[in-house]
């Protein structure tokens, strides 16, 4: 015997309404939403982050941009800030066939995993890439601990 | 100027014969800016952490390959955040206008290749004066 009451259009307009949004989602994520970014996510710069025993680095893809236009603290011991302004440029009269690349002005902040010295952040900018090198604070740094034979 | 009358076609094929690559890595395609204007097009590429030295730019059959080879920053490291991947570029475009090939003239700053196509005279507009009769 059929339990379920039959109700086409009902059920129908609840699952093209879930599709539409999670299409719309989708598009979104994609970075066709509302922003100027083509096919980025919502993070700009894109950072990538490493280790070793005494530094913890970080490094972002900034194309076209130079160190002066760049702002980079730490701050709270483990927040760093990357701020700037990418330019776009001015070729004058014409027009675009095609801009992917993105303008604009940018701040990120990443919460590192250990506690960093700020005094002796280092950054280094070359072909549009920025290293911060920053040395772990003393009490983050890996301690040997010696074991004692007896 | 119809938009797609420029770039009719983009695609990884090409007749231009590749730097042939020994390693197997992974090649990125390049976010680009076109810009025309009245006596050039202007490509601007984003190549982050290409050398000057490490760009190749061609242009044959109308069709203009930009490859910038970006060698590997850091080795055997365990990533805390991994957010892009750091490979070569290359990217493809079919140019559809008469572009004067002696006098490309491409330049590689701060990771950014700016490639200036200059038309052939053929092609440039050319205001034509007219004479009250």
């Amino acid at each position: 015997m059929l339990m379920t009451p039959w109700q086409p259009y009902t059920d129908l307009w609840g699952k093209m309404g879930q599709f539409r949004e999670e299409m719309d989602r989708l598009f979104d994520s994609f970075g066709f939403g509302d922003g100027r970014w083509p096919s980025l996510a919502a993070a700009y710069p894109t950072v990538n982050l490493w280790e070793d025993g005494d530094h913890v680095y970080a490094e972002a893809e900034l194309p076209g941009m130079e160190l002066s236009d760049l702002e980079i603290y730490v701050t709270g011991g483990n927040q760093l800030t990357l701020k700037g302004e990418r330019k776009e440029p001015a070729f004058g009269k014409g027009v675009w066939h095609r801009q992917e690349r993105g303008f604009g002005m940018f701040t990120r902040v990443i919460t590192l995993p250990v506690d960093v010295d700020a005094d002796q952040v280092e950054a280094r900018f070359a072909h549009g890439v920025l290293t911060i090198t920053m040395p772990k604070s003393e009490t983050a740094k890996p301690r040997k601990i010696t074991v004692k034979t007896e | 100027m119809a938009k797609n009358a420029l770039v009719k076609r983009e695609d990884k094929r090409t007749e231009v014969a590749l730097p042939e690559r020994t390693r197997g890595a992974v090649t990125y395609t390049p976010r680009c800016d076109i810009f025309e204007k009245d006596d050039e097009l202007i490509l601007c590429a984003d190549l982050p952490g290409v050398e000057p030295g490490n760009a190749d730019v061609r242009f044959e059959n109308g069709e203009l390959m930009i490859y910038g080879r970006c060698a590997a920053r850091q080795q055997g490291v365990n990533y805390l955040n991994y957010e892009y991947g750091i490979g070569d570029y290359y990217r493809v475009f079919t140019i559809g206008e008469m572009i004067d090939t002696d006098n490309i003239a491409a330049e590689l700053k701060n990771g950014v290749l700016t490639v200036h196509l200059p038309k052939s005279e053929a092609v440039k507009p050319k205001k034509i004066t007219v004479k009250a009769g």
